[in-house]
This record gives structure tokens, sequence and C-alpha cells, in this order.
């Protein structure tokens, strides 16, 4: 992403969410929403989480009920790779997924 | 059918299940194999591993319902879905559809493979019991299957995609009890299969349990 400028750069910026876009921007975050369904079980959510993520279980268990409640949550932020890399893995436990731009 | 899935010690898990409960079993397992549909190695008998390595997957999503809810859309509006009766299509929603059909051509055929392991991983499981005439608990014909942590992965990924396409199939759309699905009489030709999917929810539920630290 930031990756290696090939000329020195006349600017350091530094990250800002206030920067001018003039370009389509790269960079702009992505999301993984996990969507509420009636026949996921609340405990195999919560479990994709933890497995998946990593996240602990409070944490796990807090996204579970976003969903449960609001309809949908957003359970990871990143790369647009990095972001159907994970909605990918969603869909094959079986939770339905879908990424957008985080804006 | 009471049986529930316990947790063995060494991370895996077991259960006793009866002849009937295992026929029951293997016997939805294999429709959701069904529904899947063959792998490539089959489709062509001797298949160029190289071929199969490129080859694309679809890009439409698939009009069986519950082969829908199995492989979603990567983008738009989740199961809401889109808004019918608009006139034309914005930009966006064009965009999604083209970002979902690219997506769907480079993950599907990697994740029904993913779900065809795991029901065939099942299927495994159940042909390889023996039968335990002395099981108090089975009955006769009845065994206790044992699982390793790896299986007990795989059973649970395809309780999982089993009770989604009979989610599908069955049309639920409650998530609590209220629903009418829970209360048919019996003589409603839905019964049996809402029997089954409340036994493969708990069969679902103990196993999570037995995965959790």
């Amino acid at each position: 992403m930031g990756g290696v400028s090939v000329a020195p750069t006349e600017i350091e910026r530094p990250e800002s969410a206030e920067e001018p876009v003039e370009v389509p921007q790269p960079d702009v975050p992505w999301a993984t929403v996990v969507h509420n369904d009636p026949v996921n079980l609340m405990s195999y959510v919560t479990f994709v989480f933890q497995s998946y993520f990593g996240y602990p279980k409070e944490k796990a268990k807090k996204l579970m009920m976003d969903v449960h409640h609001k309809g949908r949550a957003v359970v990871s932020t990143g790369s647009r790779e990095e972001m159907e890399r994970d909605v990918q893995a969603m869909h094959g436990y079986g939770l339905w997924a879908t990424l957008q731009q985080d804006r | 059918m009471a049986g529930h899935f316990e947790a063995t010690g060494d991370g895996g898990a077991a259960i006793a299940l009866d002849e009937v409960e295992i026929s029951i079993l293997r016997s939805l397992v294999v429709q959701l194999l069904e529904l899947i549909g063959p792998g490539e190695e089959s489709a062509e008998g001797e298949q160029d591993p190289l071929a199969s390595l490129f080859a694309e997957g679809p890009s439409e999503p698939p009009s069986d319902p519950a082969l829908a809810r199995l492989f979603p859309d990567a983008y738009g509006p989740g199961p809401a879905g889109r808004r019918e009766g608009e006139n034309g299509e914005s930009a966006e929603d064009e965009e999604e559809r083209r970002a979902s059909a690219e997506f769907r051509r480079y993950t599907e055929k990697d994740l029904r493979a993913r779900k065809r392991e795991d029901g065939l991983a099942v299927v495994r499981a159940l042909d390889a019991l023996t039968p335990d005439p002395a099981s108090r608990r089975g009955g006769a014909g009845g065994a206790v299957l044992t699982l390793k942590p790896e299986e007990s992965r795989q059973w649970l990924g395809a309780l999982n995609d089993l009770r989604l396409a009979i989610g599908a199939r069955l049309e639920v759309t409650d998530d609590d009890d209220s629903s009418e699905l829970y209360h048919l009489p019996d003589s409603d030709p839905r019964k049996p299969m809402v029997m089954a999917y409340l036994w493969l929810g708990g069969l679902q539920e103990t196993l999570i349990e037995t995965l959790l630290p």
C-alpha cells in the first residue's frame, strides 16, 4: 500500500483523513460486513469470529450481538485484497458477508 | 433423537448415534453433496491438473435458493436484496454486480471444493463406524462416533452448510421460536424436515461447545 516511492517525495504527509482526494484512492479502507441470517447459530457466529479473526471472546460476542440486533456489523477493515480474503473465508464458514468501501 | 456431542479431553468430540440417526445424517449429507455438485476430477474422467488449476468458476449466482445461500455475492446489499421496481440500475449497482461476478469466478470453485470435502469427511466417518451390538445407548446398529479436532471442524462446516440448505428450503425467516415452522401439526409435509433441522442444530451447538477453549 504505502510502499516504496521511486522519486523523493516533496512533502512528507502525515496520514490524514482530511487530505483532498484527487484520484480514486486505493488506500481508502475497505470493510468486511457480516449480515444477520435466521439460520446461523449465535454460538457458531461467535466461534467463527474467535477462530478466524482471533478476536477475544468478549469482542467476538459483541460483534455477533451487533449482527443479530442491528442486522449487520463491520467485522474487519483493511485493503480491498485483505477484505476479499476475509469475505471468502466468511463464505467458507457459511456466514453471509460482503465487502464495501468504509466510507 | 437426544444425542449430543461431548468433548473427549484431547480436543476431539464423541457422540453416540443410533442406526436411524446415522442413516438420516448420511442421506442428508449425500443430498448436500449432490446439491454442491461433482468436483472437476469426476466431471471429465481424467482432467489435466494444470487446466483445472486455471479454469475459472461461474460468474453468475446460482439460481437455486439453497445454493445461492451457500455461495452469496461478495458485493452488494446482502440479504436485504436490491430494491425491485426502480427505473434502471445505478452505476453503483452495476459496479457491484461486476465485482461480484469477478470474485465468484476466482473463488467459487475453491469454496465448492471445501464444502464438498467437509461433506465427504462426514460420509467417510459415518461409513467407518462399526456397529456396536452391545451399545446400550445406541441400540442395535448404533455406534459411538469419535472425531479428531480437525474432523470436528469439518463436521461443524458440513452441519452448518446442511442447516443453511435446509433453512433455505424451509424458508426459515425468523430466528426465534415463535415461527409457525416450529409448531406444525404432525400432518404437515414439512414436519420431518423441520425435525431434522432442529436435530442438526442441537448437534452443531454441542459440537461447538467441545471446540471452545
